[in-house]
């Protein structure tokens, strides 16, 4: 009987990009029902068209390249990138903004640097970041969430739609009735009025311990970021790396001066910490791949995400620090070499 | 050198794999029957091709030296029954994945007649270790784990003083395989008496026997032959059932904690690792007076009906195998020498067994076809790296060709166990791609000792020239000058004659 030959290893596991890739869309599922629950429909007409160009512009980079667009469109990365996007977006989003944040993560953060696994930055990140400097007035509009102050009415899903689709809100309506600023921006603008952390934590949109509706999508998060990593499809060094790096600094701050610093409750459920955490810094392509360059590198977002809170202009910190310590992976990945087995190890001696 | 420091190691990485071995396990060792035709290699160790003693049409004995051992590096092959001898010539072998291999070829007879005892039994305590060696050379006898190093010119090793330890290996941590299992099960106790045998052969008196924790017939076993043997020198240690535990440094690692430098050998750590297979076979041939005629192999894999362990014959066709465990099911797919991670997939099962051929696996789907994508970077391989290298940073360097990069990132430490392969989301093959680029490294190191000698060569020759000019310059030199003082005695002379004419 004749074989044909093939090359050792004889099996393999069941581990694929795709597969990896709607793992990743599944452990999102909760969080963006509960973000749907909380800030409306926003939600979804921002994902859909997160999707829609995200998928469209990757296809189109893969012909411009000269390559079949299915090698691509098979692996869903894109569909992460726009999921990734949608969750960072205000829920009331003109659907050019979303636009605009998708195509440049795809074209230019992920194609101009030769497609997945090459690009250095993280697309979605990278995106996010360009509407949030280009559009900073779109960038503050999220809509109080439910169950926050009781004299607001949420949009409708014909109003949330039109409002996408035109940037036109409803006659009588006007950006401030519609939205209101979030924890964080209310956090920051407030201690720099001089105003007490306890004051500020008095205030309707304000929850247990982060924003009303924040906290309970960041529990779904956590959720689907734990699932994530008793699938070892992520591992746990960067995830507990970006936790320590933003919860350390910010409980000595707490401990030291509680007036003007919250405590590491609320920064953990504020604003994009546990989202960065588990789904945006754990981005294998643009992390740092060793053992203890993962922690080295998910430290280091984390105490960008406080220090950038704390210290710097934008009120969440999470899209500058993955970006930020995106640009250090080489270096992060050249000091944190593990040592090979036989080079000086342990000897007889 | 400080006392040696015994604690159990531990290996970075490895995997859990699914053991597969259960089903060639349910019966005992059976043994095959002579078959029509033996085709044996004349080259199944490491090192040179054994050279052929018979003529075409001799009628040989079992046990019969065929092929004695050519070279500082090789071993002897025996006819493993009796029978004409029709061919000497090229055949395919597992070595060769299939191609051909100079072979001698034995029409059997049927009579399985044996020769008288190869020299009088004596016993191996009264042969001094060099002598033990030597006998142990006679024998054919070479590593049974697969590797095939002969085992003579192993253990010679210890004549240089380094080794304090013998590391029995008893770990088969590749799915599938069990030959070593049922071979611990059924024959502890040559496997003991073995292990005596090379301590002594080495004049050592420490033998650490490797099993892993998941063979619990194997280790009662080898416990009470233990016993039986009162040994203190010999101590078995269980080790986790990790794969690729059973790699050569892998297991000196989990028994002693040494880690064996880069490039370097066992024994720069004291150690000789030898397979319980060899150490039974040691003592079939210097205790029962057999040399090494046949081996235990695995047949397994969902490609055969029923899955077993057999004693063939070396130079029995694998065909011959397969049938004894039912022959093959439908989907029978991919033919496989060895385990399924670093088994060598050959083309035809027309190939005889021969010492190295531990397993012969029959799998129902060719896996590893899947598109390759490209690497994501998402860091399982070096989580399961054995040796601790980061496989997708060298997988890096090496579609870069990057040469220096290669070597700084430790190509060659990698031990090509597969982990990383079967991890790969991207299935990308990085042990073939690293066994590529190793190939290509050895090359360049060629190439650059070639480089080597031909500039030391063409500067030689330089100087040569050099020399050889200035002796001509010299030469010339001197010549005119003698040109020049005769030269002027010559024209006076004819001045001289001249004059005397004109006179």
């Amino acid at each position: 009987m004749q074989f044909e030959r093939l090359n050792a290893p004889h099996i393999r596991s069941t581990s694929s990009v795709p597969r990896i890739m709607l793992q990743v869309l599944l452990a999102l599922v909760p969080a963006a029902i509960a973000h749907v629950w909380f800030f409306g429909p926003g939600f979804l007409f921002n994902l859909i068209i997160a999707t829609g160009f995200c998928v469209a512009s990757e296809a189109a980079m893969m012909v411009a390249r000269g390559r079949p667009p299915e090698d691509a469109l098979s692996d869903y990365s894109a569909v992460v990138t726009a999921a990734l996007i949608a969750f960072a977006l205000p829920s009331l989003t003109p659907w050019w903004v979303t636009a605009i944040a998708s195509t440049f993560g795809i074209v230019v953060a992920k194609h101009l640097y030769g497609g997945i696994g090459f690009n250095v930055f993280n697309p979605a990140m990278a995106g996010y970041v360009v509407v949030l400097v280009a559009f900073p007035a779109d960038m503050n509009l999220w809509v109080a969430p439910r169950m926050g102050d009781t004299d607001y009415t949420m949009l409708s899903l014909v109003e949330t739609l039109t409002f996408t689709l035109t940037g036109w809100l409803p006659e009588a309506l006007t950006y401030d009735a519609v939205s209101r600023a979030t924890p964080l921006d209310l956090m920051k603008s407030g201690l720099n009025q001089m105003q007490t952390v306890e004051e500020i934590r008095a205030l309707p949109v304000m929850g247990d311990f982060g924003g009303r509706g924040w906290e309970w999508i960041g529990n779904f998060l956590a959720l689907g970021g734990i699932w994530l990593m008793i699938k070892r499809v992520i591992r746990w060094q960067i995830p507990l790396g970006v936790l320590a790096g933003v919860l350390t600094p910010a409980t000595i701050a707490f401990l030291i001066e509680p007036g003007s610093n919250p405590g590491p409750g609320y920064h953990l459920f504020s604003g994009a910490t546990i989202l960065c955490a588990f789904f945006v810094a754990t981005d294998p392509v643009s992390a740092a791949t060793s053992t203890r360059g993962r922690i080295v590198y998910g430290v280091g977002i984390g105490f960008l995400i406080y220090a950038i809170r704390k210290w710097g202009a934008y009120a969440d910190g999470a899209a500058f620090g993955v970006l930020l310590m995106n640009m250090a992976v080489p270096a992060i990945d050249a000091i944190t070499r593990p040592r090979i087995v036989g080079h000086g190890g342990i000897s007889r001696e | 050198m400080s006392a040696p420091t015994l604690d159990l190691g531990k290996l970075h990485g490895g995997m859990r794999l699914e053991a597969q071995k259960a089903q060639s396990t349910t019966q005992s060792i059976l043994e095959l029957p002579v078959p029509k035709q033996l085709i044996i290699p004349l080259k199944q160790h490491v090192g040179d091709e054994a050279q052929p003693v018979i003529s075409i049409g001799e009628r040989v004995l079992k046990g019969q030296l065929l092929a004695e051992h050519y070279g500082s590096l090789g071993a002897p092959v025996h006819a493993s029954s009796s029978g004409k001898v029709v061919a000497i010539e090229p055949s395919p072998v597992t070595r060769r994945y299939g191609d051909k291999a100079p072979c001698i070829v034995i029409e059997t007879d049927g009579e399985d007649q044996a020769i008288e005892a190869w020299e009088d039994p004596v016993d191996y305590r009264e042969l001094d270790p060099s002598s033990l060696m030597q006998r142990i050379l006679q024998g054919g006898i070479v590593g049974l784990g697969g590797a095939v190093f002969p085992t003579a010119q192993k253990l010679m090793q210890a004549t240089t003083g380094e080794i304090e330890m013998l590391i029995l290996n008893g770990v088969e941590c590749e799915p599938y395989i069990s030959c070593d299992d049922m071979l611990m099960r059924e024959s502890a106790e040559s496997i003991i008496s073995g292990a005596r045998i090379l301590m002594h052969a080495m004049s050592i008196d420490r033998c650490l026997l490797g099993v892993e924790s998941d063979k619990p017939e194997a280790i009662r076993a080898l416990e009470q032959a233990l016993a039986g043997y009162d040994d203190e020198r010999v101590v078995l240690k269980q080790i986790p059932t990790i794969y690729p535990s059973g790699g050569e440094d892998q297991l000196i690692q989990l028994v002693t904690n040494r880690e064996v430098p880069t490039r370097g050998l066992p024994s720069d750590v004291g150690c000789l690792v030898q397979n319980v297979g060899t150490a039974s076979a040691v003592h079939d041939w210097i205790v029962e007076g057999q040399p090494l005629l046949s081996r235990i192999t695995t047949v397994s894999g969902d490609g055969v009906a029923k899955p077993l362990n057999v004693r063939a014959r070396l130079g029995t066709p694998i065909a011959d195998l397969v049938e004894a465990a039912g022959g093959y099911t439908e989907r029978a797919q991919v033919l496989i020498i060895g385990g399924p991670m670093t088994g060598k997939s050959i083309s035809t099962d027309e190939v005889p067994v021969v010492k190295a051929t531990n397993c012969v696996l029959v799998l129902s789907e060719a896996p590893n076809r899947e598109r390759e994508l490209p690497c994501i970077r998402c860091g399982e391989c070096a989580e399961v790296c054995p040796v601790n290298l980061l496989p997708q940073q060298l997988y890096w360097h090496a579609c870069a060709d990057n040469e220096d990069k290669m070597r700084e990132f430790g190509l060659v430490d990698c031990i090509e166990c597969g982990c990383c392969d079967l991890v790969c989301p991207s299935h990308i093959p990085l042990t073939y791609d690293f066994r590529m680029a190793k190939a290509r490294i050895r090359e360049l190191d060629d190439e650059k000792a070639r480089a080597e000698r031909a500039r030391r060569r063409f500067e030689a020759r330089e100087q040569r020239l050099k020399q050889e000019e200035q002796e001509r310059a010299e030469e010339l030199q001197q010549q005119k000058d003698r040109a020049r003082k005769t030269g002027k005695a010559a024209i006076a002379e004819i001045l001289k004659r001249k004059r005397r004419k004109d006179d």
